[in-house]
Formats: structure tokens, sequence, C-alpha cells
């Protein structure tokens, strides 16, 4: 058996460092200053109101019945992805969206896109098994 | 000492068979959007991907949490030797997730969204959540009283409530435009939260497991063992830490990448563990058979030990490139979620619901067939997920890329496998699932039956008094 005093020192010093990991991590998010546009925000929301990421992936995390759309902006460009959001393709439902709606998906797209890339060809893999981007 | 009238549904049952329902509809839900991948367009008008996947989602987690629920409520009872701190706590948590869940299964079905995924419901929507967790999580405290000399599930117990609520409360960061202006900042705490939240139920789950072997075997010298303690920090450091391989191809903060993969290999350890008991566990086995409860956690333990593999394998970020954004990802998934949660839950539910004043002989056979066709449906399932991972893989790394339409094509003979797999594996749940429900139900509807003990209390008196 483990003696109680040594179980309170380990659960507490797990605690305390979780919550400082935490703190830290909240307090130093990786992207400083980061200012979108009023548009991109408004995309945002609309991503999120119809439920995009079901189907589609951001940095390889959502469904996996679409493709993923980190980088849609800088590969196939704005017109590409109006195409798709005005009608639809044979899975994908047309939303009937409003233009200023598409505007703003892609506005967000954009804001994606800027931030890195998904590709998995692009990363460097090392020995030690850690990867750099 | 607790003593109850079988006829009486208590409110832990009641948790357990809403979770049950909520089971057999979200493997409905699955179905449908399985054929959604093989049929292209099927129900496209009325009831999309979009739609159809929250659906499935969201049944099955809550499945998860309202049997967790229920079974770390029932256990508390029968390890204290005492009611629940609040039988008016545990009835409000109770109808507030009810009138929760349903709500936003209507929601979904309507195509009103607003969360983000897994939680794809109106912010609104999470406020009743926690409430009732907080309920939840007083009736938990106050039971317990005191946490000297507890075994370990106790502590898991207490983990469990405790993380639950601090990360569903921390995936809601997103609401301040601080968290959620930027989506690497945004996907960041999105998936630490994540993370640790799954590890949070399992700490409910695995220490009801823990106890209901305690039960089986009729000692609790596992429960108080260094052993015992050490496995429960081991999972806990892995729980607080781990998140980060959720999003090594994410660019963020790379100490967090590193923190994980090396939190992560300590899983090592208990995967070592299982391999080296593996004789004494297939003695075990043998001896304990017969006992519906136990065919349960022994199916889970040879879950464990694949979805472990698949696990390391995937928390060493060079490796993990390969898998993240391919259907190994959501193999794993499914083989933590239904061979581990879902096998570890029924042998739980197995234990509460089994005895009624109905009979279960006459289901056994049919209980024998359902547990067979689970078990062998899931592995088919399971590796038809992982070779359709590997070929877009194979995809997403090639030079010359063919278009994302003609990949998802060359993986349609592994999505009919898996829709296949999927509609067996619904069967053998429901043959399983079946008369643990309709038994409770018949037994509490027969107004006139007469007044017995329950079974599933007596042991656990006799228990007590060990």
């Amino acid at each position: 058996m483990l003696p109680e005093k040594n179980k309170l020192y380990i659960i507490s010093l797990l605690l305390v460092s979780f919550l400082a990991y935490s703190g830290f991590i909240y307090k130093s998010l990786p992207f400083k200053n980061s200012a979108i546009s009023e548009e991109s925000i408004h995309g945002k929301i609309l991503w999120q109101q119809y439920n995009c990421n079901a189907c589609h992936q951001v940095y390889g995390l959502g469904g996996y019945l679409g493709p993923d759309l980190t980088n849609a902006f800088s590969k196939k460009g704005p017109a590409y992805i109006s195409a798709f959001l005005k009608d639809g393709t044979e899975t994908m439902p047309n939303f009937n969206l409003a233009q200023n709606e598409i505007t703003a998906l892609i506005a967000y797209l954009k804001s994606i896109d800027k931030t890195g890339s998904a590709d998995p060809r692009t990363f460097t893999k090392n020995y030690d098994g850690t990867i750099e981007q | 000492m607790v003593r109850s009238n079988n006829k009486e549904l208590s409110t832990p049952k009641l948790f357990i068979i809403a979770g049950l329902f909520l089971l057999a509809t979200g493997m409905i839900w699955g179905i449908t959007g399985g054929l959604q991948y093989i049929l292209p367009g099927f129900l496209k008008r009325q009831l999309s991907f979009e739609r159809v996947r929250p659906l499935h989602v969201s049944s099955v987690v809550f499945w998860i949490i309202l049997s967790a629920i229920g079974s770390v409520s029932t256990y508390i009872q029968q390890h204290t030797g005492k009611k629940l701190y609040s039988n008016k706590l545990i009835k409000a948590q109770f109808i507030i997730f009810i009138i929760s869940i349903f709500i936003i299964l209507c929601s979904y079905i309507l195509g009103k969204f607003g969360g983000r995924e897994y939680w794809e419901f109106h912010p609104i929507l999470a406020l009743p959540i926690i409430i009732a967790w907080i309920l939840f999580l007083i009736n938990v405290v106050k039971s317990i009283g005191t946490l000297k000399n507890q075994p370990v599930y106790i502590w898991m117990w207490l983990t469990g409530v405790i993380f639950f609520l601090f990360t569903f409360l921390e995936s809601y960061l997103w609401l301040f435009p601080y968290f959620r202006n930027n989506v690497v900042n945004d996907m960041t705490i999105q998936w630490k939260s994540y993370g640790s939240m799954v590890g949070s139920w399992n700490m409910l789950i695995y220490g009801s497991s823990i106890f209901l072997m305690d039960k089986i075997s009729n000692t609790k010298t596992y429960s108080h063992s260094r052993i015992a303690f050490l496995l429960y920090f081991t999972g806990l450091f892995n729980l607080m830490f781990n998140w980060g391989h959720h999003i090594y191809t994410l660019p963020t903060h790379g100490f967090v990448k590193h923190i994980s993969y090396a939190v992560s290999m300590t899983e090592l350890f208990i995967l070592g563990r299982i391999i080296y008991l593996w004789k004494d566990s297939l003695t075990t086995a043998k001896k304990n058979f017969h006992q519906t409860s136990y065919r349960f956690l022994m199916a889970a333990d040879i879950w464990i030990f694949l979805t472990l593999v698949l696990a390391i394998a995937m928390s060493i970020p060079a490796i993990n490139v390969y898998t993240h954004g391919t259907h190994i990802t959501v193999a794993h998934t499914m083989g933590a979620t239904i061979g581990i949660n879902s096998f570890l839950l029924l042998a739980i539910a197995f234990d509460i619901l089994k005895d009624t004043c109905r009979n279960f002989k006459p289901y056994k056979k049919r209980f024998n067939t359902g547990y067979w066709i689970a078990n062998g449906s899931l592995l088919l399932f399971w590796i038809s997920l992982i070779c359709a991972g590997v070929i877009k893989a194979k995809w997403q790394l090639s030079s010359s890329q063919i278009p994302f339409s003609s990949m998802m094509l060359t993986l349609k003979p592994y999505f009919i496998v898996f829709f296949i797999a999927g509609v067996i594996m619904m069967v053998g749940f429901l043959l399983i699932i079946y008369p643990l429900v309709i038994n409770q139900l018949l037994c509490y509807s027969k107004r006139n039956s007469t007044e017995k003990i329950d079974t599933s209390h007596q042991t656990a008196v006799s228990f007590q008094n060990k």
C-alpha cells in the first residue's frame, strides 16, 4: 500500500503542475496580436452555424467526408471555393448561402490559410520521433 | 445499510437505461452516416451528413456520460453502505440532463448549430449541463465524505467528476475573443480541453470497473494496492499533459508537443503490465467466463491492448504525421469508445440491471450470440478503418495527388465493409441490451409482483461485510 501522505503529495504536485501549465498556456497563446477582420469573425460564426467541421478538417481535425480546408484558399483560390459554396456538390448540400455569407466564409478560410501548412509532405521527420514544420 | 426494492426504478438505474436508449439510437445514426459514405447524396436534402454526424456522436457521448453517472451513483452507495447524500439532487440532475439532451438532438435534426466539433449545439445549452454536473459533484463529494484510506476507485471518481467540469468549462473559452480570434490559439485550447475530458470520463468508467472487479473477485486487495495507485497516477499524469498528441500538426507551441510525446511514453508501462499479466488474465477469464459482466471486462481487456498499441504508435509525432487526418484516427476512437468504454459500461450495466423480478435465463442464448457478433464485427469494423486510413495516408503523402473525390472512390470497398460490419455490430448490441432494458421495464411496470430485496444490493451488503 502507498502511504496516505505520499498519495496526497503526488496528487498535490500533479494538480499544481497542471494548473501552472494551463495558466501558462492561456497567458502565452501561440499567436500574439492576432487581430482578424470582422468578415473573418463572421465567417467563423457561420462555419460553426452550418457545422462545416462535420465534413471538413482544419489541420487534420474534423470530419472525413470532405477535404481538409486549411490551405484551400492558397491552393484552390476564392473563385473555386465560391463555386462550391454556391451550389454544393453531389455530397455537400446547397446551403443557399447569401453572397455576404460566402464572402465571410472565404475570409475565414483565408485567415486559416495564413497560419501555416497542414500538408504532411511539408513536415520534416526526425530520427528521435519528433517533427518540424 | 442501503436496501431497496427491486420494483423501485432508482434514479441511477434510470441514468443507465437512458444511456442504453441513447446507445441504440446513436447506432442508428451511425448506420445512416455510414450509408452516406457509400451512397453520396443519400438523404442530402432531408438529413445531410452535417446533421447525422453530431446526432451519432452526441448520442454515444451521452450514452457514455449518463451510464458513467449511473454507475458511479450506484457504486458509491454500495461502497459506503449508505444512500446518496441527496436523492433530490440526483433526480434534478437526471431531469436536467434528459431535457437538455432532447433539445440538443432536436436542434441537430433541425440543423441548428453554433458550437464546435463534439459539442455542436448552441453554447446556451451548455449551461444546464454545467448545472447538472455541479449537482453531481456535490452529491459525489458529500456522499464520499473523506479521502482517508479510500480505495483507488474513489480517487478516480473524484478526479473524473472534477476534471470533467473543469475541461467542459475550458472547452467554452472560445466564447472569449482573446481565445477564438486565431484558429491556432482556438484549436490549441479546444484540444487541450477535449483531450483531458476524455481522460476524465475514463476515470469514472475505469473506477467503476475496478469496483466491479473487486466485487466479482470478492476482495478489495487490488483497489488498495500500490500498483493500483501507481496506475491511477500514471493515468492522471496522461490526462493532464498528454492532450498535445491531438495537435502535433498544428503550428502551436513546440513544448506542448514535446511534453505530450514524453508523457505518452509512460503508457508503455501500462502496456507492459497488460502483457506481463496476460497469462493470469486468461486463467481468471476461464474461471469467470460464465458471468455476463466478466465477459465484457475480458473483451475490454483485449481492446485496451489493441487500442493502446495504436495510441502509443500515434503518440510518436513522426508516425502521427502519417495517421493524422486519416481513418486510422477514427479506428483508434472507435476502439476506445466501443471496445473499451462501451464494453466496460455494459459490464457495469449487467451488474446493476440484470437482477430483476424477471428471469434472465431465457435470453442467455440471445446474449451469447449478441456478444460474439458485437466483438467479431467490431474487429472487422476496426480493420476496415485502418485499411482505409493507410490508403488515405498514402494519398496525403503522394507527390502527384489525385483529386480528393477520386481518392474517396478508392476507399469505397473499405467503407462498404465498414458499413456491413457496423450493421452487424448494431444487431449484436441490440441482442445484448434488449433483455436488459425489457426485463427492467416489464418488471417495474408489473404492479402485482411480489416485493423482493434487490439482489444487487444483497450482493453489495455481503460484499461490504467481507
